[in-house]
């Protein structure tokens, strides 16, 4: 018993990366209607940041985690400003396949520039295990928990109490409406991109707690997983990437834990084919009113 | 090496190889130059110093395994000049006819082909695996001696399908299945452990073979294995795996994978409360960038060629290259001309002729009945044409890899 509980919260640790940059997917899509493929990478930006600074420049971990997170958020606007702003009444499969184009030109930049060798982050801090009963549970753990709910809470409360979190779902909802009521809407898609990659920058902190290697192509799994976290969740719905992404860690987790490591993957994407073919709105698409 | 393929990276492969191919049209030209140019220079020499022994040397100088090709080119290079300065083999100097097949099959076996146009009659090479299998069967023909530095598959030297050696090949690498025979040993006999635990990655013949080698040595040896875990290439979560074996209970962990793996292996084992030694394969070679200091203690993992064991060799390629030999590939290939030589040596005792079909046999039998003192360790070549050597064992201190003995 104590193995599973030891299974589940190695899940758990894992879902809540999945949970933090299926988040990034769901606003995004939520305003704009555009898969940015590109998000998995800017992940892979922050990840070697957090190496340049600490590795390279000899700064300290808080410097490190201000320096990704800050990278991540201009990185996600400027990628928005250039790539996809000029975009904006194009066909939706223009967008998507510029936004499979700007993941590409991420990738290999950093491969050209840094190798494709991987780079060690050195840790952020001391990491410690505590024994809870007869299960093992570390610092790095506990940390990304908290951080994810924090997020959430953090983001459900500008979504839902502020005005500019207003604007985002006026635009979400229709947005030469928005732009009528006197929504500014070119910033707010800017301040949403920087709010998704903000938290694409923590989920790159958290995920280099836990995996310490920065490589140019890391973040195109974690993006696929974190859209099939999206999408199981309910595209466009908050605590829908959030439910998403920890169902999809505990999922990988215990396909492994019954020998089938092999087929961990498999099963992941094995989820998106039968969300999508049973109930493609994911499990809380249905609420479109809260979609941002 | 190890990511599971994804669109882009099949995209990425597609553009790779298409440059390749765009590439090596012109590779092989100017490789063909190169040699004619050397063989012009020979030419004279021949004329004034009489007779030679061509000896051919191919391996990856370009591309992307030109890391090891270059290493080992390097090292035979040393040894081969070493023989000459010494006064050659009978009073007879070697010449090395090099080409570079940058680490394509195709390429390597057209390279092949010219040396034997140019009248080699030993071969040093290949390096990688895949080239090598090609000229391996080219090699057939022409009943060619030849010695592999590093290509570490079986095929190499063995047809499992049809049960034959290839009598004319030889490697001085050990294989795949030795080492992880050899680290079990090591695990039983001088470590004492008595409960291990496996984790490697599927689908990869490499750490497949060190790692079902291992448990089968280390079971016959009165061990248990009380866990064996996989995961997929690409993978970067291994706590579940850990987990399990952490439930487990074993003495020490198994981990015949890559440096970056291994990292990633040992910094999560301390994630889930796992503070058991890790034992490994020469995929280790260069871990110590990967894992700290704390991560590596108590952890062994062995090699062809650990440094500081032949300091002899190491200060002779620095004094030749101005530089330190760069990885294991060095010392593999100047053991790989060593035992050239020493086929070369027979041969030459018996009177023969270089290029004739008795000479080559005669360099085939000097190799297959010779002993060798190499930088690698002594080794002699069984039933299969592998050598029979001693693995150096490494651990770590500070998070530094030093060599233990011999094993």
């Amino acid at each position: 018993m104590s193995v599973f509980f030891s299974q589940l919260i190695n899940g758990l640790s894992l879902g809540s990366i999945y949970a933090l940059i299926a988040l990034g997917y769901s606003m995004v899509y939520g305003i704009i209607l555009l898969l940015n493929f590109a998000h998995g990478d800017i992940i892979m930006v922050g990840a070697y940041m957090s190496w340049l600074v600490m590795n390279q420049l000899g700064l300290g971990p808080v410097t490190a985690v201000c320096a990704s997170i800050i990278t991540c958020t201009v990185l996600g606007v400027v990628i928005e400003k250039i790539a996809y702003t000029p975009l904006r009444s194009a066909p939706r499969l223009s967008l998507l396949i510029t936004a499979i184009g700007v993941s590409f030109f991420l990738e290999y930049a950093a491969e050209l520039i840094l190798g494709s060798g991987a780079k060690v982050i050195p840790a952020y801090f001391e990491n410690q295990v505590f024994r809870v009963g007869s299960v093992n549970v570390s610092l790095t753990t506990i940390l990304t928990l908290a951080a994810m709910v924090a997020s959430m809470i953090v983001l459900t409360i500008l979504v839902q109490q502020t005005k500019l979190g207003k604007a985002m779902r006026a635009v979400s909802e229709d947005m030469d409406a928005a732009r009528l009521m006197g929504v500014n809407v070119n910033s707010t898609i800017s301040f949403t991109f920087a709010v998704g990659s903000a938290l694409a920058g923590i989920g790159s902190v958290l995920y280099c707690c836990s995996y310490p290697q920065a490589t140019p192509t890391m973040g195109s799994m974690l993006g696929l997983k974190a859209f099939v976290a999206a999408v199981l969740g309910g595209i466009g719905s908050i605590p829908g990437a959030m439910i998403g992404g920890l169902a999809i860690g505990v999922c990988e987790s215990m396909v492994s834990a019954v020998g089938l490591s092999a087929w961990r993957d498999a099963a992941t994407f094995a989820i998106l084919i039968i969300v999508l073919l049973v109930k493609p709105t994911g499990i809380l698409g249905r609420q479109v009113q809260e979609k941002v | 090496m190890k990511k599971s393929i994804s669109r882009r990276q099949f995209l990425a492969v597609v553009g790779a190889a298409a440059a390749a191919g765009a590439l090596s049209a012109c590779g092989s030209s100017s490789s063909s130059s190169s040699t004619a140019a050397s063989t012009a220079g020979s030419a004279a020499a021949e004329g004034a110093a009489g007779a030679t022994i061509k000896v051919g040397l191919l391996a990856p100088l370009t591309g992307d395994v030109s890391v090891y090709g270059i290493a080992v080119a390097n090292g035979a290079n040393l040894y081969i000049k070493q023989v000459n300065e010494a006064g050659g083999i009978n009073g007879k100097q070697i010449e090395v006819v090099e080409m570079d097949e940058q680490g394509d099959a195709t390429q390597a076996v057209t390279c092949f082909t010219q040396m034997v146009d140019e009248g080699i009659t030993a071969l040093i090479g290949d390096v990688t695996t895949t080239p090598t299998l090609a000229v391996v069967a080219e090699s057939q023909e022409y009943n060619m001696p030849m010695v592999s530095a590093s290509a570490t598959a079986e095929a190499v030297t063995y047809d499992a399908e049809t049960d034959t050696v290839y009598q004319n090949v030889f490697r001085t690498t050990f294989t795949d299945p030795f080492q992880g025979v050899k680290m079990a040993d090591y695990a039983t006999d001088k470590l004492g452990y008595t409960k291990a635990a496996v984790i490697y990655q599927t689908g990869a013949d490499y750490n497949e073979g060190l790692a079902t080698n291992f448990e089968a040595e280390f079971a016959s040896n009165g061990g248990e294995i009380v866990a064996s875990e996989t995961y997929s290439a690409g993978d970067v979560d291994f706590k579940t795996q850990l987990t399990t074996i952490l439930s487990a209970n074993p003495e020490v962990i198994y981990c015949p994978n890559y440096y970056e793996d291994v990292g990633q292996i040992l910094s999560q084992a301390v994630d889930v409360g796992l503070t058991v030694p890790f034992l490994g394969g020469d995929g280790w070679d260069g871990v110590t960038q990967y894992a700290t200091a704390e991560q590596l203690d108590g952890c062994y993992f062995c090699a062809n060629y650990a440094t500081g064991s032949n300091p002899d060799f190491e200060s002779a390629y620095e004094a030749e290259y101005g530089e330190p030999y760069p990885n294991g590939f060095s010392p593999l290939g100047y053991d790989a001309a060593l035992t050239i030589c020493g086929g070369l040596q027979a041969a030459e005792d018996a009177g023969l002729e270089p290029g004739t079909d008795e000479y080559k046999q005669a360099v085939i039998d000097g190799i297959k009945n010779g002993s060798f003192e190499g930088v690698t360790g002594s080794f002699t070549f069984d039933d299969h044409n592998d050598p029979i050597k001693t693995a150096a064992i490494l651990t770590f201190e500070n998070g530094e890899a030093v060599f233990v003995e011999q094993y």
